[in-house]
């Protein structure tokens, strides 16, 4: 019951501080789960991400739900989950019930106008940390930057991106005659 | 049907639909507003001006706000619950296929590949993110070139681009505390 609870709190308390969604949550996910409880990898988060993005649900909380089921199983899995929106639940309630304009206020206005820069600034630091498991051979690397462009440019949709990715390693490693 | 029910069943579709992030939930959402009538698209976009604005992940926000205005705190609950149903399910059963079949070959194949598309959409992510962040394209549209540099903006990333290299050891919120301190005092959002 102790390591379900902890799973729950962590995660509560990496939800708090997720400004702008799954990929600003990245880099707090490397501190705390990869460096600070060793509960995954950095090639683990990669991998997570890439299911998250190819499952239904917000990719956050699906990341949440596979370390904590990584842990501890089924339960780990739905405290880790129920853990990521609490902070969520709580700060909404708050705020739809006593700051209707919340949003339009100069001063949150321009905290989060800082802070979206501390965010790519962030997002950039944990894709460099990624990309030394990613990226490991010409072939990563061109899909890499494949993808990175048809996701810029094109309103191509990153579940057919994960996917076509996928296929392209498992026919590179078939004719390399891993299996 | 009861009120509690409906907003699980409606959350637990979106949920179930909304493939890839936040945003995505976004066109169901306007469709649960022209079907149920629970909010008007005026209001869903005050929704998500406040869903970007507080922390957590964008559709769970989402979530909670509509909830919370149909049925107080415990709407709040059963709409994130519902929302989060669908992928917990899945994810777990996906988990447990992983850790019976992560050491296959065939597996590991495709993760190669995978892995790599994975890095590649988190930094088109911080791209974009960039994008609005530190340009202003308007103001290049309009032929302005100096306007299309947010200066203050790319002062800021450059200095935090230099301190998090340098103390690796300081938690990224201590950053994002100081970003948020930075914008305030220097009225970044003007």
């Amino acid at each position: 019951m102790g390591e379900l609870i902890k799973l729950f709190l962590v995660f509560a308390r990496i939800g708090a501080v997720t400004f702008g969604g799954g990929y600003a949550m990245l880099p707090i996910l490397q501190r705390e789960v990869v460096d600070k409880y060793h509960w995954a990898t950095n090639d683990e988060l990669t991998d997570y991400y890439a299911v998250g993005q190819c499952t239904p649900g917000v990719i956050a909380v699906n990341t949440a739900t596979f370390i904590g089921s990584k842990r501890k199983g089924i339960p780990g899995g739905i405290f880790a989950t129920l853990g990521v929106v609490f902070p969520s639940i709580v700060i909404i309630t708050i705020i739809a019930a006593f700051l209707s304009n919340f949003a339009e206020l100069a001063v949150v206005k321009n905290a989060f106008a800082g802070i979206r820069v501390c965010v790519c600034v962030l997002i950039f630091n944990a894709v460099w940390k990624l990309l030394k498991g990613a990226v490991i051979d010409k072939l990563t690397f061109i899909v890499f930057l494949v993808v990175l462009l048809l996701s810029s440019f094109t309103d191509a949709a990153p579940a057919n991106l994960v996917v076509a990715a996928g296929i392209v390693g498992l026919i590179a490693k078939k004719i390399g005659g891993a299996f | 049907m009861n009120l509690y029910l409906q907003l699980f069943y409606e959350f637990a579709k979106t949920g179930l639909f909304a493939i890839g992030g936040g945003m995505a939930t976004i066109p169901f959402l306007t469709k649960m507003s022209d079907k149920t009538g629970w909010f008007t698209h005026m209001e869903l976009l005050n929704m998500i001006a406040v869903s970007e604005s507080t922390p957590g992940p964008i559709g769970v926000n989402m979530a909670s706000y509509v909830g919370y205005h149909l049925a107080g705190v415990s709407g709040s609950v059963v709409a994130t619950v519902g929302l989060v149903f669908p992928s917990l399910i899945i994810i777990l059963i996906v988990a447990q296929f992983l850790k019976r079949f992560g050491n296959s070959p065939i597996v590991k194949a495709a993760m190669y590949g995978l892995r790599a598309a994975s890095a590649g959409l988190i930094a088109a992510a911080g791209i974009s993110v960039a994008k609005v962040t530190l340009f202003d394209v308007k103001a290049l549209e309009s032929g302005n070139l100096l306007g299309f540099f947010n200066i203050h903006s790319i002062v800021l990333a450059v200095i935090l681009f230099y301190l998090t290299r340098k103390y690796k050891k300081i938690h990224p919120v201590v950053f994002l505390v100081a970003s948020a301190a930075v914008g305030v005092l220097l009225n970044f959002a003007v």
